[in-house]
């Protein structure tokens, strides 16, 4: 396999910004994530075969990433958020709530592969705490109660 | 009449004003004085303002900037970056700038490139700032389309090209030579300094590294002045301030106050005072790595220096409150495991010790909390201490600790003695 046209045209769009080839490679390896659903070591390969880099230091640098998944998720990744704030505001009865739900644990995807829940640091949105992403959505002062609600909104 | 600049575009719907707007409320008249104005007034005038970084730290931007090498026998390119990182928990404030008026930072950078003579900006924003990074590039565009940024920017010799690189994640990003560590596709570890990166930052050029609030002040600094700054603060610290509450207040939010407001004043006007049934016990002034205030505290005020003399710091500006409902040792320990997990693992006081930490509060929580853990944790807090580190992670990590064991030390003995949790 190697970098699809779209991949290289994005990522080569996204050099322009930098001086040095390497720098571009954590946007790179987020352009693939995006057409890919996530960092294969097939895609390891073909990124740092196009950047002129070693695939151990690409996937040394993917493995510091948290937003760079080195392992399949699902459809949907749903981060709740676990820091101080919405930790005082109850995430983890809303943690607790969605792991039940869809019967996985932290860091789990579903057998169906519809979502992957995954913990995230604070999202800056302490004001509405607690506070979840799924994909680029931010969901506001959420009710664990309301979960379900939620969820049925990203089939 | 309390003057607000940071806000004062800021419409009701959350929208954010377009170039139009933005120009018909005065927006871009700073950008055409500044680059009327010698770099090196611009870096007078910022410094005799006062102006202090607004990201946790709160050097003076000014004296920053009066270490970029200047004139023709300076290296090249010189970088301007914005640090729109913000992930230090409880911190929500420049996402509010970001996301609800673009335009203001980025004249803002173009005022600091400007003094500085860059030639190449970046904006490092957080991956999950989504909104944000739509707003931001849409307005980047509007400003190249408008000739404010690229070559000859407004007509003079002035050029600047301004690029956003949305991160992958780690808190570490935020950390000055983490982040540049970052933008070069690096793994975010922090650089030893000396050299700083005023002098060898981005590939080994000069570069300054300036939080979102700081760089949204320049545009009123330039357009009012100096004293003018200095005297919108009730202290000597010059400036607004955004200000924020987190946790069971009755209205959590945002406001824009003059510098030195008082704990008391955000916490019962702004954000209403706490939620029924529960008590204030004490806060996180500016976010999470900052030590905590007690009701003893509520009436300092919520600047640099009046902070530093109880102990404490001004941080992020966003407070955390902590209420007798919450377990001061189960937020502590919720803290270290965010600070021991964000860890890059460059140093060994900071992976090792965040992480004995964390596991020692997660004990105490538990109930297998023993005899000699709490001064083992202030062992952990002297260790860390600012000397023994490659950077601020791990002594900011510790100083809600060191705090908490102090002013809620009986709340920790009791989880000893009771082995176990008294608000489980």
């Amino acid at each position: 396999m190697a970098l699809s046209a779209d991949e290289e045209r994005e990522i080569r769009d996204e050099a322009a910004n930098y001086p040095t080839r390497s720098a571009v490679c954590i946007d790179a390896m987020k352009i693939v994530q995006r057409h890919r659903g996530w960092v294969s070591d097939d895609a390891l390969r073909d990124i740092a075969g196009y950047l002129d880099m070693s695939v151990d230091e690409l996937d040394g640098i993917a493995t510091f990433y948290n937003l760079i998944f080195r392992k399949p998720v699902g459809r949907h990744v749903i981060m709740v958020c676990d820091s101080v704030s919405c930790w005082i505001m109850g995430s983890e009865r809303l943690t607790q709530a969605i792991a039940t739900r869809l019967g996985v644990t932290a860091g789990g995807t579903t057998p169906d592969q519809r979502f992957t829940l995954l913990p995230i640091v604070c999202l800056g949105a302490c004001d509405h705490a607690p506070v979840l992403m799924v994909d680029d959505d931010l969901h506001h002062d959420v009710d664990a109660a309301a979960v379900d609600r939620l969820l049925d909104r990203y089939p | 009449m309390v003057e607000t600049p940071l806000t004062r575009n800021m419409r009701a719907d959350g929208e954010a004003p377009d170039l139009q707007a933005y120009e018909k409320a005065g927006g871009y008249q700073s950008m055409r004085s500044a680059l009327r104005m010698a770099p090196a007034d611009i870096t007078n005038l910022v410094k005799q303002s006062t102006l202090r970084g607004r990201g946790g730290a709160g050097f003076p931007t000014g004296q920053k900037w009066s270490f970029v090498p200047m004139g023709d026998d300076a290296p090249r390119p010189k970088y301007l970056v914005c640090n729109a990182d913000e992930m230090e928990p409880g911190t929500f404030k420049d996402r509010l700038l970001l996301e609800a008026d673009p335009h203001q930072l980025i004249e803002g950078m173009i005022i600091a490139a400007h003094a500085i003579q860059a030639e190449v900006a970046y904006i490092f924003l957080r991956g999950e700032y989504v909104l944000a990074a739509a707003r931001l590039r849409a307005a980047i565009a509007e400003a190249y389309d408008a000739h404010y940024l690229g070559k000859r920017i407004a007509g003079t010799d002035q050029a600047l090209d301004l690029h956003v690189h949305v991160s992958a994640g780690r808190y570490m990003c935020g950390e000055e030579t983490g982040l540049l560590n970052a933008l070069e596709g690096k793994r975010a570890n922090p650089r030893a300094k000396p050299p700083y990166p005023q002098v060898s930052g981005l590939w080994g050029k000069p570069t300054i590294v300036q939080n979102v609030e700081t760089l949204c002040n320049l545009p009123c600094i330039v357009e009012r002045g100096a004293d003018w700054f200095k005297g919108l603060s009730r202290t000597k610290n010059g400036g607004t301030k955004l200000y924020g509450a987190s946790g069971k207040v009755r209205r959590p939010g945002l406001w824009e106050l003059p510098m030195g407001a008082t704990i008391r004043e955000i916490l019962e006007e702004h954000a209403g005072g706490m939620q029924d049934g529960v008590t204030f016990r004490g806060a996180l002034p500016g976010g999470a790595s900052t030590d905590f205030v007690t009701d003893d505290h509520l009436d300092v005020p919520m600047d640099f220096d009046e902070l530093e003399k109880v102990g404490s710091r001004l941080g992020t500006g966003t407070m955390i409150i902590l209420d007798d409902r919450t377990c001061p040792v189960g937020m502590c320990w919720n803290l270290e495991h965010f600070f021991a997990q964000e860890s890059c693992g460059w140093c060994t006081p900071c992976w090792s010790g965040l992480r004995f930490a964390a596991r020692t509060l997660r004990a105490l929580e538990e109930g297998h909390g023993a005899p000699g853990d709490l001064e083992a944790l202030e062992h952990q807090a002297w260790f860390c201490a600012p000397g023994n580190t490659f950077c601020a992670l791990a002594p900011g990590a510790v100083e809600p600790l060191q705090s908490a064991l102090r002013y809620f030390r009986a709340d920790f003995e009791r989880h000893i003695t009771d082995h176990r949790c008294p608000w489980m």
